[in-house]
């Protein structure tokens, strides 16, 4: 059994294989995850815009693109706009698909917490003379991101989860390096090393989260 | 042509979408299967595990935490990467449904574990204490006192992180189930056109923009009183 799914020497042949999958992988999240904030803080700042021109566009672009599937946006950019004429490759389309989708995500959140700062606070500031702008980046967004940080744990989680989509549009990640090793070497210890791995590397932040959801859930009765 | 007609040609042509339309249809049906099954088997394991944990057995408690945090940290693509190319390896061949269908009920269980056990613990311990001392035994109080309790709070995160791990769905076509996207794609690479792809999107969004207008109510409705 060890042989098969923990083969010390299929470890030590593939590991160069796997280590360049890693390092894409955790490229790839410094990238998307960033990509995804700056959507989501984009979409909030629009709803925190209270006309009904604004708010329900948005919503209906929020509601949009958390329908699908990431895998099914990042398909039909990856496979369907090659017929428009329009090859972007496996990368561009992976980060097209990411900011679209968790953007929507990290929209939300940054949205529950925008409201969660009472409008008193904004007046308050608005009265001293701060512009609108101001009165935004000084007092509600610092607040704000303080009262949602584990959800937006949560998201970067299931974000850098996501990035083994990548795998499916030949982007070499973690799970597609090991995939290619699998096939090499006619064994599955890759993969089970790619798990492992995953599992080393967000662990923490797990741990981390349950601990703040625990406090959060229980606070609110 | 004008651009507009090659346009609509190439992404909503009526004879493909005619043609492959019953393909897409079956997909979808083995969407929902998946996803009711999904659904089912992972909140109801889910459940079990918590309750397991208000046992408060030490080793045991550390079992579950352990198999909750793996579940919660492993992409759900690799672990169904791993049951269906790995597994046969070890002369257990799973088909590409059992995977995917496996792998998400493992994923979802581990998620709502931690929702419900967050309910359980919730509910203040002086409640436990006056049920027991008015005489109830352990299970009636866990069943009769605080999981109605315990349950109502749990329902906003439980529909989000439900709605979000049934769309993984979507990657049963990974291991060659014909659901939605597996339909759509093989339909487009037979015929050179990606209208199926299209049908299939909007069939996506058929099935869950329903569900996530709905979940968007329900939040509001049990929202967190502050």
């Amino acid at each position: 059994m060890i042989q098969t799914f923990f083969n010390v020497e299929i470890i030590a042949a593939s590991w160069p294989i796997v280590v360049a999958g890693l390092l894409n992988t955790v490229l790839l999240s410094l990238i998307v995850v960033p990509l995804g904030l700056f959507g989501g803080l984009i979409l909030a700042l629009l709803a925190s815009v209270r006309h009904p021109a604004v708010r329900w566009p948005l919503m209906v672009w929020v509601d949009f693109f958390r329908a699908f599937p990431p895998l099914v946006l990042l398909i039909l950019l990856f496979a369907g706009l090659p017929f428009a004429g329009l090859d972007l490759g496996g990368f561009a389309c992976v980060a097209i698909a990411f900011f679209l989708n968790t953007g929507s995500y990290y929209g939300e959140i940054f949205r529950a917490g925008i409201e969660s700062v009472p409008a008193g606070q904004v007046e308050a500031g608005r009265s001293t003379g701060l512009s609108r702008l101001q009165a935004m980046r000084y007092i509600v967004l610092p607040q704000a991101v303080r009262n949602v940080l584990p959800d937006l744990l949560s998201n970067t989680l299931e974000v850098v989860k996501l990035t083994s989509l990548g795998s499916v549009v030949a982007v070499p990640e973690l799970l597609y390096q090991a995939r290619q090793a699998q096939s090499l070497t006619y064994n599955p210890t890759p993969i089970v090393v790619a798990a492992v791995i995953y599992f080393l590397m967000l662990w923490p932040l797990v741990r981390l989260l349950s601990r703040l959801e625990n406090r959060a859930l229980a606070g609110r009765r | 042509m004008t651009t507009w007609d090659r346009f609509v040609d190439t992404f909503f042509n009526g004879k493909v979408m005619l043609k492959y339309l019953p393909d897409i249809l079956w997909g979808v049906v083995v969407t929902i299967e998946l996803a009711v099954l999904i659904v089912l088997s992972g909140l109801a394991a889910g459940l079990a595990l918590a309750l397991l944990r208000s046992l408060a057995i030490r080793p045991l408690n550390w079992l579950i935490i352990f198999i909750v945090d793996l579940f919660r940290s492993l992409p759900p693509l690799v672990i169904i990467v791993l049951m269906y190319f790995g597994l046969p390896y070890a002369e257990v061949s799973p088909s590409g449904f059992v995977s995917t269908w496996l792998s998400l009920a493992f994923v979802l269980m581990a998620f709502s574990e931690e929702i419900f056990w967050a309910g359980i613990t919730s509910v203040h311990k002086g409640q436990w204490e006056a049920s027991r001392s008015t005489g109830l035994s352990f299970g009636q109080t866990l069943m009769n006192v605080v999981l109605p309790q315990a349950l109502r709070l749990t329902i906003p995160p439980l529909t989000n992180r439900t709605i979000a791990i049934t769309k993984g769905t979507a990657l049963g076509t990974v291991v060659a189930v014909s659901e939605i996207l597996g339909a759509a794609s093989s339909a487009m690479s037979n015929s050179y056109n990606p209208s199926p792809l299209m049908m299939g999107a909007a069939a996506y969004l058929v099935l869950f923009l329903p569900v996530v207008i709905l979940a968007r109510r329900l939040e509001r409705r049990f929202a967190w009183k502050k």
